[in-house]
């Protein structure tokens, strides 16, 4: 991947702020979530809630069914491969998908290295819990930064502790001294230009949106004022009682988040929410995946 | 000068900071009630079309802004923002704004691996630089539409009387001659000599870099 490369790639995350992208596992859910104003979807076969139910190794999603949900919409799609599973990112990329998101939702298959993703020309998104993640994939090639929060959950409290930790490590960082950033890029365990590039810029050099356990148009708004740039919604949607409406209200929601006026409009009649698991109640934290 | 940009999703901040550069003030159209602020240009930005289209309908945006456009307010639509003042997309049914007197083609040059930059010749401009992200192109331009930019064929700029499309995102580069195109376009329809006021904007512009 060439420079100019990688800033396409950076560009297009950027095209995607201020929207919502939405987990889908068929055509017809792809197709729901267009209709609802989604600004790309994941393709997957099984959404993180299910993934979590099921137990077992979680893999890349069949090609197949990833194209027939790119036949079906005409929004960008992602796809997910395991961490540091470059066969499957080649295959994805084989098939022209528009995002890889290199993602703790699956099995990892590397206990130690990513991808290394700048050797892609498709775009690559990574979680991340704090800024010393975020920046060490973006190293690594990662055009877009999420949150990992805790997927599959429903509960918003790990998206909310990873924003606010990455936030608060940005402002730190804004307010050092230059001579005191050699010893952060240390600590951080990140590399001095990225951390220098953040010093200047109050801000990482890419797209960060949030993720994991959004489930209300509410969530979402939180996720906006915390700093978010955009929102993924996986199984808070189509787990939920009115998959439709939910959709949409959460895609205004991203839009007019520190509207409360209209969020309180937006979150009437949405039906049930997704029953949800609170964080004490699971054995198994993805978050604490890929490093 | 006020320009509204329409922030309901997409890379509206990138016009944000282009306009502040060129010592422009704007401010972000995110529902109904913004539009009640006067606006003396509007810009549309890049982002999904389909997204976009969605929530100026549901948002009750859709009616008020084609009427201000058929009324003669500049708007300047990039890439999605194209698409949105297209009257006919080739290959979409959904139709959103339609003011424009073109056909459009959605994702004309396929997905992200399509995605490509490029410098060519804007009307009256020179040769500037060009990033094209999951682009459409122009199939087609009515009478009174003039094409303004090229590549391999393919039309990528145009005008009808108040209303100037990209299909590439001149917000993403440092090069800030078609943002100040489209503030001439404004000076024009306001009366004031677009020479002169250029040249304002010029030295209050900070240092411009290439894309």
């Amino acid at each position: 991947m060439g420079s100019n490369r990688w800033e396409l790639n950076r560009n297009l995350a950027q095209m995607l702020k201020g929207g919502v992208i939405m987990d889908v596992t068929t055509p017809e859910q792809a197709r729901i979530a267009e209709t609802a104003g989604a600004c790309a979807v994941m393709a997957l076969e099984r959404i993180p809630a299910d993934i979590r139910a099921a137990g077992g190794v979680s893999r890349m999603s069949d090609p197949k069914m990833i194209k027939g949900i790119q036949n079906a919409v005409s929004i960008p799609v992602m796809a997910k491969c395991r961490i540091g599973h470059f066969a499957e990112a080649q295959i994805l990329q084989a098939i022209e998908i528009d995002y890889i998101d290199e993602s703790e939702v699956l099995s990892p298959a590397d206990d130690r290295y990513h991808i290394d993703k700048t050797k892609f020309d498709v775009p690559f998104v990574c979680g991340a819990k704090d800024l010393g993640e975020a920046l060490r994939r973006i190293n690594e090639g990662a055009s877009m930064i999420r949150t990992k929060g805790e997927p599959g959950t429903g509960d918003v409290v790990q998206a909310v502790r990873h924003m606010r930790l990455m936030q608060t490590e940005i402002r730190r960082l804004v307010s050092m001294a230059e001579d005191e950033l050699f010893d952060a890029a240390k600590q951080l365990q990140a590399p001095y230009e990225l951390v220098l590039y953040v010093h200047e810029h109050g801000k990482l050099p890419v797209v960060n949106f949030a993720a994991g356990g959004v489930a209300t148009p509410a969530d979402a708004a939180l996720m906006m004022q915390l700093g978010a740039e955009g929102v993924f919604v996986g199984s808070g949607i189509f787990k939920s009682g009115n998959p439709e409406k939910r959709a949409a209200a959460i895609v205004k929601a991203v839009t007019n988040y520190q509207d409360a006026k209209m969020l309180a409009e937006l979150s009437e009649d949405l039906g049930e929410a997704m029953v949800g698991i609170n964080e004490q109640e699971i054995e198994l934290l993805m978050a604490e995946r890929g490093k | 000068m006020q320009i509204g940009i329409l922030a309901v999703q997409g890379a509206f901040l990138e016009h944000e900071q282009m306009l502040s550069r060129l010592g422009a003030s704007c401010f972000e159209i995110r529902q109904k009630s913004d539009l009640t602020r006067p606006m003396d240009g509007l810009i549309l930005p890049g982002g999904e079309s389909t997204a976009q289209g969605k929530l100026l309908r549901d948002l009750g945006m859709l009616r008020p802004l084609q009427e201000q456009i058929e009324k003669g307010l500049p708007v300047f639509g990039t890439c999605a923002g194209l698409l949105l003042l297209a009257k006919e997309i080739q290959n979409d049914t959904r139709r959103h704004l339609a003011t424009m007197d073109m056909v459009a083609v959605r994702n004309a040059y396929g997905r992200q691996l399509g995605s490509f930059s490029a410098e060519a010749a804007f009307d009256g401009l020179g040769t500037i630089p060009m990033t094209f992200i999951r682009a459409p192109y122009i199939e087609s331009v009515g009478a009174g539409v003039r094409v303004l930019a090229v590549v391999e064929d393919r039309i990528v700029a145009a005008r009808q009387g108040n209303q100037l499309v990209t299909a590439f995102h001149p917000e993403l580069c440092s090069d800030p001659r078609v943002h100040r195109y489209f503030l001439d376009m404004i000076r024009a329809r306001q009366g004031v000599g677009c020479h002169a006021a250029s040249l304002v904007f010029e030295s209050s512009e900070k240092a411009c870099y290439p894309c």
